[in-house]
């Protein structure tokens, strides 16, 4: 397998984005892409677009965005993982790219889930799962899922709801210097304590909104970047796992069996101490669609053991400064969930904060030269983990 | 259809009066959007025919799983083949006895179609036969708590009227 390196990527303004058709966003992400790339329209030999869709009018969003784009007539294909689809359209493309059979491609997501009033949208992720089974009788959203994780975590480890608002606190503080996140407001624990209720003991600001966006990366080979003359991102280590369909058929309700098989698989290939990954790691981009969510990552990927993820927030340890420095860019709770674009926006952050791009307040330390991007579809049922690498260390102290 | 979604059909109605087209406004962007003159109504029709004891059951009051034959595995939800031996030889098995509350939760907000009940408690119950039950919780919401001793129960889900399963605390 060739070596494969992102050399351009961008993700739109996230939120309401009334002012734009599914064409005119894809089309927002893939220019400011294509031109960080250098490349041309007619270079992308092969395009994967991630879709959820449902609440969105379009039925084949590969097909639409291909045509926004103008990169017709190459090949491409919509892929799905849930909230994951991003992450697996980069796993893709690069799998296209490594396999030899195209140099430049590109992986973009686009969702527009506010083409549908955001009662059809919760209906539609509650039914993400097993339809038949948890969602037909039982009426289950997507915040009850983690719900019943947040109430197995709390139950077994002691921690409080305010515990899991410091989540909260924490990605809407970064939010707050990302100008293209969806909510760019500090809040307290007191204000996050004090929201509604949406699926017990998970409040209104433990979730992640209903949101518009697009992300696209362009991915090419060793050969491709070494002519091209343009300084890379490397993708060092994939993994991925599934989790069952039907939450009942797990024994566990504490982590994500799914993220941390795919976080030992990437670690594996990316040459990461498994006992201690966040000394080796710069940053980490993981999937708080919930806040216990990002507590669970914690533990999942090796961040903090078994129950001590609630600790590693309470003291600070994921802001800038601490042990690893965790969703920079405000993640899915502030930034904002496009589902099917989430997977690209994470890997898009990873790649400018890599590269010293990201400036300011939001700017990691680059020691190590490596990143982690933890992405999870559904609740576990579809985990994809993606670590990038610079050539170079020491660059940006 | 929702009051959300009614209202901003009357919006278009006004729209296609005034402007010659469906279009509405979104208050918080000012940006003009074309209201969906074709609507999709989606009911599915899903087999059950291979497991449809299961069903018989219920009309007995009983939650039935699957067990294989040849090695033993227990399926819930039922399973009318064995993914672990790849033997179709199953046999119903009913899950009567006591088990436990693993975890719970409460939704209050809820999807369209279950916007006509009152906050529910959904459950998942880990019981003796191996299998873990997800299912709304007949109970005192109040009183639940991870590790509590639970049964599961038929009976009717109504406005809708047709049987399902409990979980109802002991």
């Amino acid at each position: 397998m060739r070596r494969v390196g992102i050399i351009g990527g961008s993700y739109t303004k996230f939120g309401e984005r009334f002012d734009v058709s599914m064409q005119e966003l894809a089309w927002e992400a893939f220019k400011d892409a294509i031109n960080e790339a250098n490349v041309e329209p007619a270079q992308i030999e092969y395009s994967v677009v991630s879709n959820m869709g449902g609440w969105s009018s379009e039925s084949l969003p590969a097909v639409i965005v291909s045509e926004a784009l103008g990169i017709n007539p190459r090949g491409s294909v919509r892929v799905e993982a849930a909230c994951a689809s991003g992450s697996s359209a980069v796993k893709l493309a690069h799998d296209v790219v490594a396999s030899g059979q195209a140099e430049v491609v590109l992986a973009i997501g686009i969702e527009k889930m506010r083409e549908s009033p955001s009662r059809t949208v919760v209906e539609y992720i509650g039914r993400a799962g097993n339809f038949m089974w948890e969602f037909e009788n039982f009426g289950l959203t997507f915040p009850g899922y983690y719900a019943l994780y947040a109430t197995a975590y709390m139950s077994k480890f002691g921690a409080k709801e305010e515990d899991l608002c410091e989540v909260a606190v924490k990605n809407h503080y970064y939010a707050s210097f990302n100008e293209k996140a969806q909510y760019r407001n500090k809040i307290s624990v007191e204000k996050c304590m004090s929201s509604p209720y949406v699926a017990w003991p998970l409040k209104l600001y433990d979730c992640s909104p209903i949101t518009d966006g697009a992300s696209a990366v362009i991915l090419a080979s060793e050969d491709f970047i070494k002519s091209h003359g343009q300084e890379a991102v490397w993708i060092s280590g994939t993994g991925y796992a599934t989790g069952t369909a039907n939450l009942s058929k797990r024994d566990d309700f504490t982590g994500l069996d799914a993220a941390r098989k795919a976080a030992q698989q990437a670690y594996a290939k990316a040459g990461i101490d498994p006992e201690r990954p966040a000394s080796q790691l710069d940053l980490a981009e993981v999937h708080d669609c919930f806040t216990i969510a990002e507590i669970m990552a914690y533990e999942d990927l090796g961040f903090a053991k078994k129950g001590e993820g609630v600790k590693l927030i309470k003291e600070k340890q994921t802001y800038k400064g601490g042990v690893i420095p965790v969703n920079l860019d405000g993640g899915l709770k502030a930034k904002g969930h496009p589902i099917g674009a989430t997977g690209e926006s994470m890997i898009v952050e990873l790649y400018h904060q890599l590269l010293g791009k990201v400036k300011g307040e939001r700017q990691a330390e680059i020691r190590n030269g490596k990143a982690l991007a933890h992405n999870v579809g559904g609740t576990g049922h579809y985990a994809y983990v993606t670590i990038l690498s610079l050539d170079r260390v020491n660059v940006h102290e | 259809m929702s009051d959300e979604t009614e209202k901003l059909k009357e919006a278009a109605e006004e729209a296609k009066k005034k402007l010659g087209s469906p279009l509405i406004t979104d208050q918080k962007t000012s940006s003009s959007l074309w209201f969906d003159q074709r609507e999709l109504n989606v009911r599915y029709m899903i087999s059950v025919e291979r497991i449809k004891k299961f069903y018989d059951g219920l009309l007995e009051g009983k939650v039935f799983a699957t067990r294989c034959t040849k090695c033993g595995e227990v399926y819930f939800p039922p399973q009318s083949y064995c993914s672990s031996c790849r033997s179709d030889s199953m046999e119903w098995l009913e899950l009567a006895s006591t088990g436990e509350l693993i975890t719970y939760t409460v939704i209050n907000v809820k999807p369209q179609s279950f916007s006509h009940y009152p906050d529910y408690a959904v459950g998942i119950a880990k019981m003796p036969q191996g299998v873990n039950v997800l299912a709304w919780i007949d109970g005192d919401i109040k009183s639940l708590k991870a590790g509590m001793k639970v049964k599961l129960e038929v009976k009717k889900r109504e406005p809708e009227d047709y049987l399902t399963y409990w979980i109802k605390p002991e």
